[in-house]
Formats: C-alpha cells, sequence, structure tokens
C-alpha cells in the first residue's frame, strides 16, 4: 500500500502545534524511519496516519485511492506497535495475537492456523500458552509485533518499539526487527528518536525537528548530503567549525582551513571521524580529553574553535592529554550549510 | 516478644477492644439458642426460638436478598459503563460528578430518605412498591460500585489498551466487553460484595423508605428490638450474622486483592 | 468522534439516576425545609429554641468522646498489630473489623445485651447498674462501629510509616516515648484526622444507635424522626436533615483529602 500526507497538521486543544502542515509519501513495502529528538511531534504524526489523533482541518490521509482522513481507527486496518506494547493482560500471547483476526470475524480454525503462522514467525511458539505478565521485555515487544501484524494490516506503524527494552537487548532487537519487517514485506513507518535504530531499520528516514519533517532521504544520502544545520548535527552528530569565512577558506582559532567551495554566508560542518590527528596539518590544538573506546579513541581537543572538536582517532596510541597536536581535515569533508536561525 | 512494658499496655487495648466488641456478639448469640435466658445456659439448648424467627420473619429475609440481588444488578448496569466513562473522561466535570454521586457516603441516610419522601411520596404506587426501597439502596451502594471499579480502571493505561484493540479492528462497544470488563473483573468483584452487604445490612434509609408490608432483615431485626421477646431478638440478629459475616470476609478479601491489582 | 459518543452514553445512566434520585430530592427537601411557619428562619430556630440547641450541644459532646476513644483504642491495637507478627493475630482483626457490617439498630441492640435492664452487666453486679439507654450507652453503640472504622485507616497509614525513621530517631538517642511523639504520631497525623472526621460524621448522623438506645435521651437523628413522624414538623425535620447532612459531608470531605479513602458511613 502507499501512503500519502498532504498538508497534513496537528494543534492540540491547549494550543500546542505538535505537527506543522506537513507532506509525506511511503512506497509500498518501503520501510520508513521517522527521527528526531523527544517532542519533534513523531508520535503525534503517527497516532494520525492510525487514526487515533483528529488531524487538523484541511490534511488529507490517503491510503492507495481511498481517503481516510475520517475513517475512524478500527476500521482502518492499520497494524500498530505501542511504546508501552498495549497488550492485554486479560489475555494470553496467543488471544492477543489472535484478537484482530477475532475482530475481523475469520472462523475458528482460520484464526488458529493464522496464529500458529506468525507465532512461528516471529518465534513465539514455546509462549503461546502464556500470560502478558510471564513475558520478558523482548518477548512482550515480539508478541506486539505478531499481533500488529496478525491481522495482515495495510500499513504497520511502530513507536519506538524498542525504547522499553535495555540497552543491551536493543542492539540485538533492532537487527531481528529489520529482518523481520522484510520477511513481513508491509509497509511500515518506525518512529524512533535513536539514528542508529533508523538507520538499520529504515530504506528512508524522514528526520523531523520543531513538528516538521525538515529532509528525508536514504541513510546514506541524510549522512552524506544534509541540507541544514539540524539534519547534520542530529544524524551523524556533525560538529560547527565556527570562525571566519573569506572566500574558500575558513579562518579558525587554531589555524586556516581549505573550504571545497567559496562558503560566504555559510557554516561549516565536519565530523569527528574526518578530523584526524596527524604528523603536520593545518590546525594546531590542545588535548582536553581522551577516552579509549576499544576499537578507537576519542579525542577532545580545544584551541581550534570556540565550542571544542572531537576527533576519532583509530592508531595503537594516543596522544597524551595536555599536548599540543596537529589537526587535519580533508575539504571534501567539510560541509557547508546555509545559516540556520534557532536551530538545534 | 512482648519485652517492654509499652508492648504489654497495648496487647491490654487491643485485647480489651477485641473483648468489648465480640462479648456482645457472643451473648446474642448464645442468647438466640437458649432456652430462658433469664435462667441462664442451665435452661438449656434450643432452636425453638431459630424456628420461631423463620415463622415470623422469613418474608422479610428474602425480601432483603431479593433487593440486594436487584440492587447488585442496579449498580452494575449503572456503575461499570459509568466507572468506565469517568476514567476515560478525567477532569474536573468527572471529578464534580463523582463527588457528588458520593454524597450518600457522607450524608445521613436519614437525611436522604427525607429528600426522597419529600419528592416522590406522593406518587402512591411507587412509595408502596419495593422498587422505592430498591432506589434508596441503590442511591446508598453506587458510589461504593463505582469507586471499586473506577481505583482499579484508574491503576493501569486504559486509554492505550483500547487504542491498541482499535487498531485492531475493534468498535467501542467490543472494546467495553473484551478489554475494558475483563480487566476490570477485580474491581467488579469487590464492588459486588460491597454492593450486597451494604444492602443486606441497609437500615437508615430503609427504615423511612419501607412500609408494614415490606420489611428487610433489619428493619425486622429494629421491630423485634421492640416487641419480642430477648431469646427472638437474638436469634433472629444470630441468623442476620451467619448471612452477612461470610459475606463481609468475602468483601474484606475481594477489596485486598483489587487494592493489590490497583497498585 | 464515535468514541466520545460512547463514552458519553456511558455516563447517561449514572447522570438520569443521580439527577432523579439525588440532585432533585436534595433540592425538594431544602426547599421544604424554608416552607414551615418560619419561613427560611427555621435555621435560626435551631439555634434558638433550647430544644434543638440542647440536642445540638449533646449530639456534638457525645460524637466527640466517640471520636477521641476510638482513636486512642484503634491507634494503639493498630499500631501493635501492625508491629508484631504472631499466632492469633489475623483472629484479632477479624474480631475488631467485624462490626463494619452490622446495621447501627444491631450495635444498639448489642449495647442493650451489654448493659441494659437484662444486660450481662446488670446480671453480674449486685446494684442494678443499666447504661444502655444513657448517653453512656449511645457512646458505646457509637465507640463499637467506630472502631473498626478508625482501626482500618490507622493502619494502612501505619503500614506505610517507614522504619528506618523510628530507627534513624532511635540511633539519636530518643527514648521510645520520644519516638512515639516525635515520629509516629506527627507520621500518622493525616490518618488520624482523617478517620477522627470519620468518626466523628458517623456518630453524627448515626440513626439505627440512637433508634434503640436512645429512648431516654435526645440527639439529632432522632430529633429529625419524631419531628417527621410524629409532630408532622416537616420542615424543622428537612431544616436540621439539611444542616447534619452539611457537616457530615464537610467532615468526610476533609477526611478524604487527607487520607484519599472513605469506609462507609452509617451505624
Ligand atoms: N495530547 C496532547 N495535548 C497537548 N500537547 C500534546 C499532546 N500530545 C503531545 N503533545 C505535545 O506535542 C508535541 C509533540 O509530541 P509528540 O508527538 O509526542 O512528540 P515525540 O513523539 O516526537 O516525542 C510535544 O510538545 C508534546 O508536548
Ligand atoms: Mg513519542
Amino acid at each position: 500500500m502507499t501512503l500519502r500526507l498532504t498538508n497534513t497538521a496537528k494543534t492540540y486543544p491547549d494550543g500546542t502545534k505538535a505537527l506543522l502542515s506537513t507532506e509525506l509519501s511511503v512506497a509500498k513495502g518501503e520501510i520508513v524511519s521517522l527521527l528526531g529528538p523527544s517532542g519533534c511531534g513523531k508520535t503525534t504524526l503517527l497516532r494520525i496516519i492510525a487514526g487515533l489523533e483528529k488531524p487538523d482541518a484541511s490534511s488529507e490521509i490517503w491510503f492507495d485511492d481511498d481517503n481516510v482522513t475520517t475513517l475512524p481507527v478500527e476500521r482502518r486496518q492499520v497494524g500498530m506497535v505501542f511504546q508501552s506494547y498495549a497488550l492485554f493482560p486479560n489475555m494470553s500471547v496467543r488471544a492477543n495475537i489472535g484478537y484482530g483476526l477475532k475482530m475481523q470475524r475469520l472462523s475458528k480454525p482460520e484464526i488458529d492456523a493464522r496464529v500458529t503462522e506468525v507465532l512461528e514467525m516471529c518465534q513465539l511458539q514455546p509462549f503461546a500458552g502464556r500470560a502478558i505478565t510471564a513475558l520478558s521485555g523482548g518477548q512482550r515487544q515480539r508478541v506486539a509485533l505478531a499481533r500488529a501484524i496478525a491481522p495482515r494490516p495495510r500499513l504497520l506503524l511502530l513507536d519506538e518499539p524498542l525504547s522499553a527494552l535495555d540497552a543491551s537487548l536493543r542492539e540485538t532487537l533492532r537487527d531481528e526487527l529489520a529482518i523481520l519487517l522484510r520477511k513481513f514485506d508491509i509497509t511500515a513507518i518506525f518512529v524512533t528518536h535513536d539514528q542508529d535504530e533508523a538507520m538499520a531499520i529504515a530504506d528512508r528516514v524522514a528526520v523531523m525537528s520543531h513538528g516538521r519533517v525538515v529532509q528525508s532521504g536514504t541513510p546514506e544520502d541524510l549522512y552524506r548530503n544534509p541540507t541544514s544545520a539540524f539534519v547534520a548535527g542530529f544524524v551523524g552528530n556533525a560538529m560547527t567549525l565556527r570562525g571566519r569565512v573569506k572566500g574558500s577558506t575558513l579562518h579558525l582559532d587554531g589555524g586556516v582551513l581549505p573550504l571545497p567551495k567559496d562558503g560566504t554566508g555559510q557554516t561549516v560542518f565536519v565530523r569527528a571521524e574526518d578530523v584526524r590527528i596527524v604528523e603536520d596539518g593545518p590546525l594546531r590544538g590542545k588535548v582536553e580529553t581522551v577516552t579509549f573506546l576499544g576499537t578507537h579513541y576519542r579525542i577532545g581537543l580545544s584551541g581550534i574553535t570556540a565550542e571544542g572538536l572531537a576527533s576519532i582517532h583509530s592508531g595503537q596510541t594516543a596522544p597524551k592529554v595536555g599536548t599540543t597536536v596537529h589537526v587535519a581535515v580533508e575539504p571534501a569533508a567539510l560541509m557547508l550549510l546555509p545559516e540556520e536561525a534557532g536551530a538545534a | 516478644m512482648l519485652s517492654s512494658k509499652t508492648k504489654i499496655l497495648q496487647l491490654i487495648v487491643t485485647l480489651s477492644a477485641c473483648a468489648f466488641l465480640l462479648v456482645p456478639t457472643i451473648l446474642s448469640v448464645m442468647a438466640g439458642v437458649t432456652a430462658n435466658y433469664f435462667k441462664g445456659i442451665s435452661s438449656g439448648l434450643t432452636l425453638k426460638w431459630i424456628y420461631r424467627v423463620w415463622e415470623l420473619y422469613a418474608d422479610s429475609i428474602f425480601l432483603s436478598l431479593w433487593l440486594a440481588f436487584a440492587c447488585l444488578i442496579c449498580t452494575l448496569i449503572i456503575g461499570l459503563p459509568a466507572a468506565y466513562g469517568l476514567a476515560r473522561n478525567p477532569g474536573w466535570l468527572s471529578r464534580l460528578l463523582e463527588e457528588f454521586i458520593s454524597l450518600p457516603l457522607a450524608v445521613p441516610g436519614l437525611a436522604l430518605a427525607l429528600a426522597l419522601l419529600q419528592l416522590y411520596g406522593s406518587m402512591k404506587g411507587f412509595r408502596a412498591s419495593w422498587t422505592f426501597i430498591l432506589v434508596g439502596h441503590v442511591l446508598y451502594t453506587l458510589p461504593f460500585m463505582v469507586r471499586s471499579i473506577l481505583a482499579v480502571l484508574g491503576a493501569m493505561d486504559l486509554k492505550t489498551l483500547e487504542e491498541g484493540a482499535a487498531t485492531l479492528g475493534a468498535s467501542p462497544w467490543q472494546r467495553f466487553r473484551d478489554i475494558v470488563v475483563p480487566n476490570a473483573m477485580p474491581g467488579i468483584l469487590a464492588g459486588a460484595l460491597t454492593v450486597v452487604t451494604l444492602s443486606i445490612g441497609e437500615f437508615n434509609l430503609t427504615w423511612m423508605l419501607h412500609t408494614p408490608y415490606l420489611k428487610t432483615l433489619p428493619v425486622g431485626l429494629a421491630d423485634s428490638y421492640a416487641s419480642m421477646r430477648l431469646e427472638i431478638a437474638s436469634a433472629y440478629t444470630l441468623v442476620f450474622f451467619v448471612l452477612i459475616v461470610p459475606l463481609l470476609m468475602a468483601m474484606q478479601w475481594a477489596s485486598a486483592r483489587a487494592q493489590r491489582i490497583a497498585k | 468522534m464515535s468514541n466520545r459518543t460512547f463514552i458519553m452514553a456511558c455516563l447517561a445512566p449514572l447522570l438520569v439516576f443521580s439527577l432523579a434520585f439525588l440532585a432533585l430530592p436534595l433540592v425538594r427537601l431544602f426547599l421544604a425545609s424554608g416552607e414551615g411557619d418560619a419561613g427560611w428562619a427555621i435555621y435560626l430556630d435551631i439555634l434558638r429554641k433550647p430544644r434543638y440547641l440542647n440536642t445540638l450541644i449533646l449530639t456534638v459532646l457525645v460524637s466527640l468522646a466517640t471520636t477521641f476513644a476510638a482513636l486512642a483504642v484503634s491507634t494503639t491495637a493498630g499500631m501493635f498489630l501492625v508491629r508484631n507478627r504472631f499466632r492469633g493475630r489475623g483472629t484479632l482483626l477479624s474480631v475488631l473489623t467485624l462490626p463494619l457490617a452490622f446495621p447501627g439498630v444491631v450495635v444498639g441492640f448489642l449495647i442493650i445485651l451489654l448493659g441494659g435492664r437484662q444486660g450481662l452487666v446488670n446480671q453480674l453486679t449486685p446494684n442494678h447498674v443499666v447504661f444502655a439507654y444513657s448517653a453512656l450507652g449511645l457512646f458505646l453503640g457509637y465507640l463499637y462501629f467506630s472502631i473498626p472504622r478508625v482501626l482500618l485507616t490507622v493502619m494502612a497509614a501505619a503500614e506505610k510509616l517507614d522504619p528506618s525513621l523510628e530507627e534513624a530517631a532511635r540511633t539519636m538517642g530518643a527514648s521510645p516515648y520520644r519516638v512515639v511523639v516525635d515520629v509516629i504520631l506527627p507520621g500518622l497525623m493525616p490518618s488520624l484526622i482523617a478517620s477522627g472526621a470519620i468518626a466523628f460524621a458517623t456518630a453524627m448522623g448515626a440513626f439505627g444507635t440512637a433508634f434503640t438506645l436512645a429512648t431516654d435521651i435526645d440527639v439529632i437523628p432522632m430529633v429529625i424522626y419524631t419531628e417527621f413522624t410524629l409532630s408532622a414538623n416537616i420542615a424543622m425535620a428537612a431544616a436540621l436533615s439539611i444542616v447534619l447532612g452539611i457537616i457530615t459531608w464537610i467532615l468526610l470531605l476533609i477526611a478524604r483529602s487527607l487520607s484519599g479513602s472513605t469506609v462507609a458511613a452509617g451505624g
């Protein structure tokens, strides 16, 4: 199914403009992630698509060729995985998964067959008869997914499905979820505030900020060609190189950097992995912190720009704290983006 | 364990309180099965007073049971949806409504009965029927039902659970039937036992609302205290105890369970 | 949304019932109180006429005595039962909460069995002690049904008291007496005020017990009853009901704001 939103906005009764006028299209079978910091309107957008929240007038939501804007949630045929899972405590795992099928008035044998199939797909057979309260967090997450997918919804919506789990479990389940979603072959929208999660799972990421979608594209695209300071900062943690731009050079406290092109009126960004500590480079900075991270060091530098700079250093040894080092950045690794007022 | 003087003092107070509550109860039970209470136990044990109570007051006992049952049905029909409505619609208006229907907990039954009599006393058919007493009982027990269910519903994330059911295609009524009612069950059970226990024991309203042809168990009790010999009054009280004490214990068990779940 | 309609429909039976059988009757009762010869000045009559004023004072005094006695007994017993585990504790607790389901008339009868003409005390003592029909009997009857209500509220609060506070006070050298005064009582205070208010309100409005015991003395509920049935002074009965209702309602409001739970009134 393809999803199309036009001019969709949401103002809550208390006046909060949680979603500004938004256009969004999701192609058939595409897995799109809504990525953005907490409070930027991701859940609101997802709930509008599900039909749990009524959008402002003039909003339109299309499922294929059906205008579903005024269709109540129970008739939209969407599957939803809630942040808290919302599993029914009065039902077993099996009954939870079969509930949507029961609502479709399928026959009992049909329901049983379908539930068994979904249980198998999600590797939940051993827990079929269990009460919800007797499941671990990860198992609950899978039951929630199985329950959403069992009625074969037109669209699957997931609201931070991994955020209720502890960090170690989250990473394994992230990859598992990516595999499962592909196996289901379904159009899905996946909300997260974690860029790694978005990149691992989604075909396309829509980055949101302050109630609007600011950029959407493949993970690589967003990483390499951010169109705003916000996306550069949020996806891949780009740092600002604050200095004076003169034509195609950037004058910093710690030296002068060549730019790939004329940067007048632009802000320059760089990522920590592109900041290299070398024998002789154009910049000089002082080592403030050294953090050993197993495969590499993360080194905090001062004296280059006012806000400080981090460098990913992958040598066998790291420079000592307090020493002065030379730093180089490839001009191609520098990102020049328009000045943005009030960006995060 | 009882090392200090304070503890012994506490124990004495506790035991005295128990004795104060228990001794008259035992006296009443004994008087109900003693042939002649003035002569004491030595006059022999008998069930004849109980038979006598049965002859005199069986009707009132059945009326009370029937009223309690009808009251339970009414409080369920009104209270269960209402508790759900209040839980799903939080805000000052719901708070106000909850506060208002709780008035019968605070305002003495006598005053409520007077109010009902003032307004409906002239409607002879209604005034003289058992439904008039039923109204009083429902009025008095309804807040217990509503609050008991509300406490359980308020402790879970009902809104999200319902949204989950809605995305799976459940209509509002199906959500209510499949999600709300089963999950509210501990509260419903505790509320139901409370309603039945209170309805069977209700006197203050009923005394004002009853007619000579419609006497409930407690009204019959008051009647026997005023006009029967002590043994019959005691035997009747004994019958009441046999009915109410198991109900009270079941009610306390169910309320404790509902409270545990609500936490 | 249809969801909203369903929720409103769920509240409809409650609204209809409480409008028809609570709101309108109470309004009618209030109007009835002004329909007597004295008009609305009837509320002043309650304070002016000695019959009503004296009754009001007596009712308040007996209720106050009940409240303080019930607080003293139930707090002592409640603290003891919360802090000690022993065989028979459950039984003691059951006995102490037994009267919760007893109607006021039954409580009155039990007091008669204790202190009436054929009562236990009269039989055991040589010189005919009959107290059931006096203020003392009424006080004991009210105490009978107040003990469990106060006990449950106090025990619920005592279970939530943090024992480490007491231990901390002990390590700082506080005597057991000081621990009670400085730690336990302040911790229990909201629930003591709440259950005291409940006990007082219940005693003020108790009809069943008064109905069986108050043959020689007058308390407000009995006056309401006799004004209504014997004197057919409906306006005064209504006015007294309104005054009594407002007093008990305010008290229970205080109780609930302090402890969050209400034990059934009545008795
Ligand atoms: N029911 C509501 N009423 C009023 N404001 C709301 C409501 N739900 C969310 N908001 C506000 O809307 C904004 C977006 O919220 P949300 O969509 O939940 O963000 P996210 O899921 O990205 O964290 C936030 O500022 C939030 O406080
Ligand atoms: Mg969210």
